[in-house]
């Protein structure tokens, strides 16, 4: 019983990741990729991280606590590096796709160009 | 909220003190009870029972799993539709919360669950820059964000 739930829990970890790499290659712009490789790949960690945990605890009755730790400092970077790279795309120029219907940080910095400029 | 922490902390040694007993066990069974005590009492020592922002963060974690697993699912939807009927945008997302560490808990809550990415913050920290990869309405994107997480994060720090 518990080596089924640990198989079913790694397996769906690797198949996030996957679904993730394809989402990668298949989003259209910098904006799109980051949420592919930041997010589906987040659940992904998680999922085989949590089989492990419950594989050494009830197999091996070991308990570690550095898995867990994992998660936390998986969830802790990841929307940091979302973050900064996002940004720094931003601010560098990288354009949005052009198929993109709403551009509100766009609106927001011109109209501050236009304050300082006044 | 830290001097009614000390209290149950020091309750919980009194209760291991007069069980003769120090073991972990007995540490969490006098907690329990100092709990218990504070609950009881809290209209008399005139002070918020501090347990109640515990629950309050279980439930932010709870309702952040759920959301988590049902963005998950609709990014999966997305990465497999053979052709890509996406409206990808970015909105901007005004806040109530005040202080930096909420904002800064909004925007990761944000940006881990799928399908949203903070992206930048206005000058005066009141306004998130959120990057979504399907925003058919905006101001229903908008509300989904204050209803589920920024009201949870108000019931933990209210």
């Amino acid at each position: 019983m518990t080596e089924i739930v640990v198989s079913i829990l790694i397996l769906l970890g690797g198949a996030f990741s996957i679904l993730g790499s394809i989402g990668i290659v298949r989003f259209p712009d910098v904006y799109g990729r980051l949420h592919a490789a930041t997010k589906s790949a987040t659940l992904g960690v998680i999922c085989i991280i949590i089989g492990t945990f419950l594989y050494f605890l009830l197999v091996q009755e070991l308990f570690i606590g550095k898995l867990l730790l994992t998660i936390l400092f998986v969830f802790m970077t990841a929307p940091v590096v979302g973050f900064m790279v996002s940004k720094s795309a931003y601010n560098v120029g990288v354009k949005l796709w052009d198929q993109s219907i709403q551009d509100d940080l766009g609106k927001a910095i011109k109209k501050a160009e236009k304050k300082a400029r006044q | 909220m830290a001097f009614q922490i000390l209290l149950n902390i020091a309750i919980a040694f009194i209760w291991m003190l007069l069980k003769n007993n120090f073991t972990g066990v007995e540490f969490a069974i006098g907690y329990i009870v100092g709990l218990l005590l504070l609950f009881v009492l809290r209209r008399f020592l005139n002070f918020d029972f501090y347990f109640r922002r515990v629950i309050a963060v279980f439930k932010l974690i709870v309702l952040f799993i759920y959301k988590l697993i049902l963005a998950n699912i609709d990014v999966i939807k997305i990465v497999l539709s053979p052709k890509l009927n996406i409206k990808p945008g970015i909105i901007a997302v005004p806040t109530k919360l005040k202080t930096e560490w909420e904002v800064t808990l909004l925007s990761c809550l944000i940006s881990l669950t799928p399908g949203t990415l903070s992206m930048n913050f206005s000058e005066d920290g009141k306004t998130i820059y959120v990057h979504a990869i399907h925003v058919p309405d905006k101001n229903e994107a908008i509300k989904e964000i204050h209803n589920s997480f920024e009201k949870a994060i108000l019931e933990v720090t209210k």
